[in-house]
């Protein structure tokens, strides 16, 4: 980024610390960007004549006479179709070798969509994977997140529904992604041939920590972009917000601010409904689909991160390895998709509803059966029948490498019902049972 | 002339003035940003410098923009023309804004000036008024609006003229009032209020205890809510807060519905938007819509404004009930309001108090609770404002500073349950953990046992007495196992299953099971305690559980069959053949 001609230029910074530099200056706004010694930053609070600048790239090196430069404006990505098929770091520069993006200038993180403009989600979003499609349907203008611990194959099952999620675009916001995982994703999308489908903003994590912070606004401009002025159904895939969470947490810290739980700042909650939130369901056709990834640590879904981002999001998957099959599966217990209703039974098999409640209900009773089992007691054989229902369920249908239609799933639901229980076992309304239990 | 104010610090929408004037605590001003005109309150004054939160993004805000004040607190607009509007926590109305995205410093006015309404006076010429003393009526939605005196009114006036009924406009004047010293007061249809102050303009507000009827079982037979009463949902994320919420603003009986969605998603918002038009009032028959109004400040609107937006309602909710209305608000989530003090008190460096929340975060609940309530207004005439908010705890831990402050102030509470909700028994409110204090008031006692019947009362407590009683068996067949507890044990364990499956799970999917009226809750109850108090003849607990598997399917048919239709006669023809069958002689 070159400087304009006649902007004052500051030298003498007055405090600088592991993330921020303070100096004085006047007439600059709040948010606004400077350049620090060639490296960006933004300024996040004003007193007096006092200006404090956070830097992306850390301050290591910077010196109290280094060049200060302010650019008037926010950050800003340039947006426009040549966005299609090309890597972006953090700033929204290519490092994909190609040519610059020319287009119209944008400030990421813009305003909220006005309530009353947005549609109510309804289209399906068919992964294949009945763990998500049977139990926790997907609709595009969605935000859901894997919760998963760091070794799971998330970013596997991400690919998987993306690719077969028949997105028109597909955003890819990597954030302290490893670089491997970067290739991989890269590879995935570049085999399937859909690289022309794919944008990707991409900090990993060789990058600072702080420019993390710019990923998910970057990537929602351009999802923005595409969803309001294309009409077009994009997905945004952002890995992994834990880090984004951290990068905030290391800022706020620097600030001085006040932690709240888990040492993250008091404004976690807001800081990260402004990303999800972005996910919408225009009435011209145009969405915004997010699917996040929240890493745990050990499982621990009260730590401030996943809490927060719970409340926020329109459900979550969790993904589990279940030992009696030796797979990887969506747990079904704790998954799940808050807008299936709007699409259960509607846009797919009127069963749909009552089939998922009445399995997962029997997947439970196995659960205590198991338990039952685990603490040396008889088993019924009610209690029998249930484990193993509950091994070919999860095999034939909770499994990440199922791959069938919804109304399939179904059938295969019913199915496994009439080969262990009796209809009044399964408490489903009994015009259903009449129509679909499988005959003898 | 209006105070000036010039700004000399920005940390987010924290913002500091330096003024040349008098301010007042919490005085709205605005301040001026490339063209943009950005409203803002004021938090704090130390000396000549004034802290204020703006209700909007303050990017590029610089040192030296100037600020006017405005010489008010932040105040809400009442008059007809409110009903199924969409207001943001500020009450501007959302449909009126052009454009897909919010706009910065676009405020729209809330009332229609120029809508014409049919007047009819209720007051004449020489008559003595207070405050809120009503004057006249319009109708608005098919529902009696009353249009009153100032409530800012000091002592006694007499109306000096008032209009013939008539078409008028809320900007014409329709009365003339005078006071003792002749000062004269022209009075139109437009009343203002300042959110912060709670309205007090009633007799006084007795023990509430008529029932609120809201088709949910699990609330109206076992921890029944109150016209006037106040009650909070708390629960982990994924329990059922919303849907059990949104299932009891469509159904519970009350003339005015206010939801106020405070830093929750705008998707939820946006259902009400889709359904609330199509769905059916199940009281009148009209439209669920044209008893609502939405105050919609979703999680990604400013956070200031999010504070503001639980005060806009509850002070539109107070209007309403100086009418003699019945108004239910619902507030989702009350702990995103207490997180946009957290973050305002953190900006300001004050010292925190638990979990980094402000200090007086207890008054400042109790506070907003004790507004509700039910009332006998100056004239005699009741209302009321039924309070349910949601709380969500963080971490799904119940011992945090807003769930505890809050049970402190609410009356019934209504704890969803991770474990229920896993097991997809919904709604997911623990049935032993949960309460209603209106339940011991001798007031609803009385008043229960007329509408419904002297035993009730008494029948619900043997339910909740079977409840814990099944808990406690289920964690001893836990340890010893199926086989080392008597057969006995299994029947009452199965009984309380019954209570479970039949009386508190209810399927708010469901188009018959979803909304379930007090009589049929009735027949419900007396049927499910019939058979508690059957003796059974069993020889092995697997003869209970298949015997009360049979029982839980059949009424469970039941509950998804209209009541009283063929198809249910025809289920309880054979779930009594069914008990006979076992039934000891």
């Amino acid at each position: 980024m070159t400087t304009k001609a006649f902007q004052k230029i500051y030298t003498k910074i007055s405090q600088i610390t592991k993330a921020t530099c303070s100096l004085k200056a006047t007439g600059v706004g709040y948010d606004e960007l400077a350049i620090i010694d060639g490296r960006l930053a933004q300024v996040v609070k004003i007193s007096g004549d006092e200006v404090t600048l956070q830097v992306f790239q850390g301050t290591n090196g910077i010196p109290t006479d280094a060049e200060v430069v302010f650019m008037g404006k926010a950050p800003s990505l340039k947006v426009s179709e040549q966005l299609s098929g090309r890597f972006f770091n953090a700033y929204g520069n290519p490092i994909d070798g190609g040519p610059e993006i020319e287009g119209r200038e944008v400030e990421i993180g813009g305003p909220s969509v006005n309530p009353v403009r947005r549609k109510q989600p309804s289209e399906l979003i068919a992964t294949g994977i009945a763990g998500i499609d049977l139990n926790n349907t997907l609709v595009s203008g969605q935000k859901i997140p894997f919760f998963a611990d760091p070794d799971q194959p998330f970013n596997q099952v991400m690919a998987t529904v993306a690719l077969r999620a028949k997105a028109d675009k597909i955003i890819l916001g990597g954030m302290g992604m490893t670089n491997d995982d970067y290739l991989y994703f890269k590879n995935v999308f570049s085999n399937a041939g859909a690289l022309d489908r794919i944008i990707c903003f991409m900090n990993t994590t060789e990058d600072p920590a702080v420019e993390r912070l710019l990923i998910p606004d970057m990537s929602l401009t351009a999802a923005e972009y595409f969803a309001v002025e294309k009409n077009e159904k994009v997905l945004v895939l952002l890995s992994d917000m834990t880090s984004y969470a951290d990068a905030l947490a290391i800022v706020s810290n620097r600030m001085d601010q006040i932690p709240s739980k888990d040492s993250m700042p008091g404004s976690l909650y807001s800081d990260l409904a402004k990303i999800y939130e972005k996910a919408v369901q225009f009435p011209s056709g145009g969405s915004i689909t997010i699917i996040a990834v929240t890493t745990l640590s050990g499982g621990d879904i009260t730590h401030a991160v996943p809490d927060n981002t719970g409340y926020i999001t329109e459900g979550q998957l969790f993904l589990r390895r279940d030992s009696d099959i030796g797979k990887v599966i969506v747990d079904p217990f704790r998954s799940l998709s808050r807008l299936k209703q709007l699409v259960n039974g509607k846009k797919t098999r009127k069963d749909h509803p009552q089939v998922m409640n009445a399995a997962v209900r029997l997947y439970s009773d196995a659960a205590n059966a198991k338990t039952k089992l685990e603490n040396g007691f008889d088993l019924t054989d009610y209690d029998e029948r249930t484990l193993n229902f509950a091994k070919d369920y999860s095999n034939q249908l909770l499994a990440i490498d199922v791959n069938l239609d919804t109304t399939e799933m179904l059938d295969v639901a019913w199915k496994l019902f009439a080969t262990y229980f009796q209809p009044e076992e399964v408490n489903i309304k009994a015009e259903l049972v009449e129509n679909y239990w499988p005959k003898a | 002339m209006a105070t000036k104010g010039i700004v000399s610090g920005v940390i987010a929408n924290m913002v500091t003035l330096k003024v040349d004037g008098p301010v007042a605590q919490n005085e709205i001003c605005f301040i001026e940003t490339g063209g943009d005109k950005l409203m803002a309150e004021v938090i704090k004054v130390v000396g000549d410098n004034v802290y204020v939160q703006v209700f909007e993004s303050t990017r590029g805000l610089m040192v030296g923009a100037t600020a006017e004040f405005t010489e008010h607190m932040l105040e809400v607009t009442l008059g007809p023309g409110m009903l199924s509007h969409n207001y943001d926590g500020l009450q501007n109305d959302l449909d009126k804004m052009t454009g897909v995205f919010l706009k910065r410093g676009e405020y729209t006015y809330p009332l229609d000036n120029d809508r014409l309404w049919h007047f009819i006076p209720l007051a004449k010429v020489g008559d003595q008024v207070k405050a809120s003393d009503w004057l006249g009526e319009v109708e608005e939605n098919f529902q009696k609006l009353k249009i009153m005196t100032p409530f800012q009114l000091e002592g006694t006036y007499t109306i000096k003229s008032i209009v013939a009924e008539g078409d008028y406009r809320i900007i014409d004047t329709v009365a003339v009032l005078e006071n003792a010293k002749g000062e004269q007061l022209e009075v139109n249809m437009i009343q203002k209020w300042p959110v912060k102050l709670a309205m007090t303009n009633y007799q006084e507000k007795p023990r509430p205890f008529k029932l609120l009827e809201t088709g949910v079982r699990s609330i109206d037979t076992l921890n029944p809510i109150v016209e006037g009463g106040t009650g909070f949902i708390p629960g982990p994320f994924g329990t059922g807060k919303t849907v059990l919420q949104h299932a009891i603003s469509k159904q519970a009986e009350a003339d005015i519905v206010i939801i106020a969605a405070c830093g929750e998603r705008a998707n939820e918002v946006v259902e009400i938007f889709t359904e609330f038009p199509e769905l059916d009032d199940p009281h009148t028959g009209r439209k669920l819509m044209e008893r609502t109004i939405i105050i919609a400040n979703t999680s990604n609107m400013p956070v200031a404004a999010r504070e503001a937006s639980v005060y806009t309602a509850m002070s539109i909710a107070e209007y309403y009930r100086s009418m003699g209305l019945r108004v239910l608000l619902m507030a989702d989530s009350t702990s995103r309001w207490a997180q946009a003090l957290r973050e305002m008190s953190n900006r300001m460096e004050e010292l925190p108090g638990p979990d980094a929340f402000p200090m007086d975060i207890s008054s400042i609940i109790a506070n907003f609770y004790g507004r509700a309530g039910y009332v006998v207004l100056n004239n005699g005439q009741p209302g009321s404002i039924t309070f349910i908010g949601t709380v969500s705890p963080a971490g799904g831990n119940l011992k945090e500073p807003v769930t505890e402050n809050t049970k402190k102030v609410a009356r019934c509470f209504y704890a969803l349950e991770q474990e229920r909700a896993d097991k997809k028994r919904y709604p997911a409110i623990n049935p032993i953990d949960s309460y209603s204090k209106y339940i011991e008031y001798p007031e609803f006692d009385e008043y229960i046992s007329k509408q419904i019947n002297g035993e009730w009362l008494e029948k619900v407590n043997e339910l909740k007495t079977r409840l814990l009683r099944g808990k406690e068996i289920s964690e001893q067949i836990n340890i010893l196992g199926d086989d080392g507890v008597p057969v006995d044990y299994h029947v009452t364990f199965w009984k309380a299953e019954l209570i479970d499956f039949i009386i508190l799970q209810q399927d708010a999917f469901d188009e018959i099971d979803a909304v379930t009226p007090i009589v049929r809750q009735e027949a419900i109850v007396n049927r499910v305690i019939d058979i508690c108090h059957s003796d059974f003849e069993f020889e092995t607990f697997q003869q209970v559980i298949d015997f009360f598997k049979k029982i839980i399917n059949i009424c469970k048919q039941m509950n998804y069959s209209e009541f009283e239709s063929e198809k249910y006669r025809k289920y309880e023809e054979e779930l009594d053949k069914l008990i006979s069958e076992r039934k000891k002689a």
